[in-house]
């Protein structure tokens, strides 16, 4: 298309004034930065994220930008210091908000407002703004300011009560799970409502609760207790439609493999790979049916588990994938870093940062035909690029500047 | 609704999908839905396989009462089309002409061996978005491997750090493989389409649910990197920090809580905690004179998260879920419910919220309720969500191919006849 500037990333050209901290609005603009948006994050020295405070350190060391925590999810931003108690950070934030086509964060509903920041206050300097505002329970009722953070959300959605084995108690997905579940919906969202304000010129308000976004994530579980009355509850590594269905242990420590049989033909596959003479315990009677190999999963599963044991896991991955057996090593997060997928995605990148040095970084999952996405910069030193930012994007005189930094706004 | 193509005025309103996807990819085009756009889901004559995954509608295993279509596949519309026979493919490309993304979660290299490929669709309508998912990607020394939700959850890193650390690794017993992937592609689909929106321009997205899985960990990754440290799982304790850990998760009389004992900013909750349990009468002197303000996070040892686990325990039991809850908000305590499907119907902010949405199937003489919309408008409108129940097989075929496409009534018998729709 003539007259049309050649662009090279999908979100080139669009500002995005970053207010999110911990991990599950990081992780939603490192995508937005990874796709060519200008991402600027405000942080503050005096409270500085969580993440910052994070492990892994840099030698074990820790320090305000030794984290690897933080540098991972960050990379590709901008990050600027903001006293955002001080009565002139308002003015500041409504000037970067005119700079902005969108503006994320992820504070307790009313933390913007009460800095006057609220969206109706965006909205007069920046007709067409798009906010995006994530919260643990959204917006409005009775439990709009209930804190918490990933781990508790696993269990307050229910996921925790899904994984576990039956005859033990139940034990959170790792991690803070529901924050890696809802940047994915927060994108769309954020970019549907960006391709909204770019047709009508009309700012918005999105407002995630990531309680209602991560109960998609068990749909059908919710449906089955509206409808049939059932209380799905965690069954360990089985499943209702396959048999065998499992983990089993490989030789090493700690070393297993995952496989799944949901067909004829994966069984026969495993049965030919266990015993290619056509002959043994994969071949009883009784193992023939999915029913049979259900009626007697326990037997199944430990006789499995004595010809797992001495395989070498990356082996017995390969040769049952010949098989046409669905199977998987159980990946450790050094294993990551060797997967040969993986590796073959450029999934983990490197980048190279001033107090870290080279750090170990995750790519998207997604890989554009036209538009590839790239991380370029390491995370922020805090505070790195206040001067930068106001000076050079938002345009303030080195009058303003300093005046600012005089009143102790810019830390 | 003028410029609107599903007739609601959502954020997406103006666009459309052709959704080709089975179980490994429905959640792409139901996020797309519930933005607004007008989404087709594509199925084979008789049916989508995804049909066939339970649970199911009074337990009677038909396909148009399976529960895991109905949450994947609802706002969206159905035609029947079998790809593998020319007449499908000229409708499909019929139908891509006009459409703005395409969806599709085949095994790699199919949509090229039905000479389907992007490279041809694009060449019929270069503004196309299409977005494919798998479990591994389109190449690659995996991209031909049997996937299963059980496989990529461990081959992504997941399992290996969840579960007790006396037993094997575990996945969540919901497959989520395919809907981290599927997520994804929803956002992929979503940055293609703001290039073509400044560019004119459509291209090809290939998503790998592996990656997606791998991008759950936290600072796992981080941790190998720069510690060379290999984090492990640990049943119900969560890792805070080096060598110490605190429970999570605790049985009470009916169900389980979640509980973290905690000092510092919040160590008010671990004091009123203690008092609660020693007004039912437990011993707790030697919790009581721990110096908890000055614990910070990762401070609570592994001996004293020993002393206190007896106590804890003990008093947990003695109530249950709801009393521990409704105790816990009165008294400031950082006490959360595991919840149970029971318990999340009643919740008093999904309540407030209106987060549930009553859907009328009238196929059945029944109204359904269902998870509804992810994100609302700041005021509380709605610019998302559910609106349209899960379509039957096909429903929409004289909708769409005659009122859409112009197709006769003879084209649409003759089509029927030949097992193309």
């Amino acid at each position: 298309m003539p007259d049309q500037p050649t662009i090279n990333k999908p979100l080139e050209g669009v500002n995005v004034l970053d207010f999110c901290w911990v991990a599950v609005g990081p992780m939603t603009t490192k995508y937005l930065g990874e796709y060519g948006a200008t991402v600027v994050r405000v942080e503050s020295v005096k409270r500085p994220g969580t993440l910052r405070r994070g492990a892994p350190f840099k030698d074990g060391i820790s320090g305000i930008n030794r984290s690897g925590y933080f540098a991972s999810y960050n990379a590709n931003k901008m990050g600027i210091t903001v006293d955002m108690r001080h009565p002139r950070a308002r003015e500041l934030m409504l000037r970067m908000a005119k700079w902005a086509h969108i503006v994320t964060e992820n504070f307790t509903p009313g933390t913007m407002e009460s800095w006057g920041l609220g969206f109706e206050r965006l909205k007069e300097v920046n007709p067409s703004i798009v906010m995006f505002s994530t919260s643990m329970m959204g917006r409005g009722g009775p439990m709009e300011r209930q804190p918490g953070f990933g781990p508790v959300l696993s269990s307050l959605v229910g996921l925790t009560n899904l994984t576990g084995w039956p005859d033990r108690d139940p034990v959170n997905p790792y991690g803070a799970y529901t924050d890696f579940i809802v940047p994915r919906f927060a994108v769309a969202s954020i970019l549907a409502g960006l391709d909204r304000s770019r047709r009508t010129g009309e700012g918005i308000h999105i407002d995630m609760s990531q309680l209602e976004t991560t109960l998609h994530f068990s749909a059908p579980v919710l449906l089955d207790y509206a409808v049939n009355g059932r209380e799905q509850s965690r069954m360990g590594n089985r499943d209702r439609g396959a048999a065998p269905h499992g983990v089993f242990p490989c030789a090493g420590d700690d070393r297993w493999i995952a496989l799944g049989c949901f067909s004829d033909a994966h069984w026969e596959g495993l049965q030919r790979t266990i015993a290619p003479d056509g002959t043994g315990w994969p071949y009883r009677p009784d193992f023939g049916t999915l029913l049979g190999r259900k009626a007697n999963e326990d037997e199944l599963e430990q006789l499995l588990a004595a010809w797992t044991s001495p395989w070498e896991v990356g082996a017995l991955m390969e040769t049952l994938q010949s098989a046409g057996v669905p199977a998987g090593m159980v990946n450790d997060c050094r294993d990551l870093f060797d997967d040969a997928q993986l590796q073959h995605r450029g999934h983990f990148q490197w980048l190279d940062h001033p107090e870290i040095g080279p750090y170990a970084t995750d790519k998207s999952e997604m890989i554009f035909s036209l538009t590839p996405g790239s991380l370029d910069t390491p995370a922020p030193l805090l505070g790195q690029h206040t001067s930068h930012v106001l000076k050079d994007l938002i345009g303030l005189t080195d009058d303003e500047y300093q005046s600012l930094e005089e009143d102790g706004v810019l830390e | 609704m003028p410029g609107t193509k599903a007739g609601i005025d959502f954020l997406l309103s103006p666009y459309r999908v052709l959704d080709l996807t089975d179980d490994r990819g429905l959640l792409c085009g139901k996020i797309l839905a519930d933005l607004g756009a007008d989404v087709i889901q594509i199925e084979p004559p008789g049916g989508s396989s995804a049909r066939d995954i339970g649970p199911f509608y009074g337990d009677d295993p038909r396909p148009e009462k399976s529960l895991f279509w109905w949450a994947y596949a609802a706002n969206k519309r159905s035609i029947t089309l079998d790809l593998a026979k020319q007449d499908g493919r000229a409708l499909l490309e019929k139908l891509a002409a006009e459409a703005d993304f395409l969806i599709e979660s085949f095994a790699p290299g199919y949509m090229e061996n039905i000479g389907l490929s992007y490279d041809h669709l694009a060449s019929i309508n270069p503004k196309l978005v299409m977005v494919s998912i798998t479990a591994f990607g389109q190449d690659g020394p995996y991209s031909n491997y049997q996937g299963a939700d059980i496989v990529g959850m461990a081959l992504g890193g997941f399992m290996y750090l969840t579960g007790d650390d006396d037993r094997a690794p575990i996945r969540v017993s919901f497959p989520h493989f395919y809907l981290h992937g599927s997520a994804a592609g929803a956002a992929a689909a979503m940055l293609a389409h703001t290039y073509r929106a400044t560019t004119g321009q459509g291209q090809y997205v290939d998503v790998s649910c592996q990656q997606a899985v791998a991008k759950t960990l936290a600072h796992a990754p981080q941790i190998w990197d720069i510690e060379g440290a290999i984090l492990k799982r640990m049943g119900v304790y969560r890792q805070t920090s080096g060598e110490n850990r605190v429970r999570i998760n605790w049985p009470c009389k009916d169900g389980f809580v979640n509980y973290m004992v905690q000092g510092g900013t919040v160590a008010y909750s671990t004091r009123a905690l203690l008092a609660w349990a020693n007004e039912d009468g437990l011993d707790t002197a030697v919790l009581d004179a721990v110096k908890w303000e000055e614990l910070g996070y990762g401070a609570v040892s592994l001996e004293l998260m020993d002393q206190l686990s007896g106590p804890l325990g003990e008093f947990f039991n003695l109530h249950t879920r709801a009393e521990l809850v409704q105790g816990s908000l009165d008294r400031r305590i950082l006490l959360f419910p595991v919840a149970t499907p029971a318990a999340l119907q009643g919740h008093p902010q999904l309540e407030a919220r209106g987060y549930f949405k009553q859907i009328e199937h009238p196929e059945l003489g029944t109204t359904v309720q269902y998870p509804g919309a992810f994100i609302k408008s700041g005021d509380g409108k709605d610019i998302a969500g559910l609106y349209r129940r899960p379509p039957l097989i096909g429903e929409h075929n004289l909708e769409i191919y005659r009122g859409e496409l112009g197709l006769s009534g003879q084209d649409i018998e003759a089509l029927k006849r030949s097992g193309v729709i």
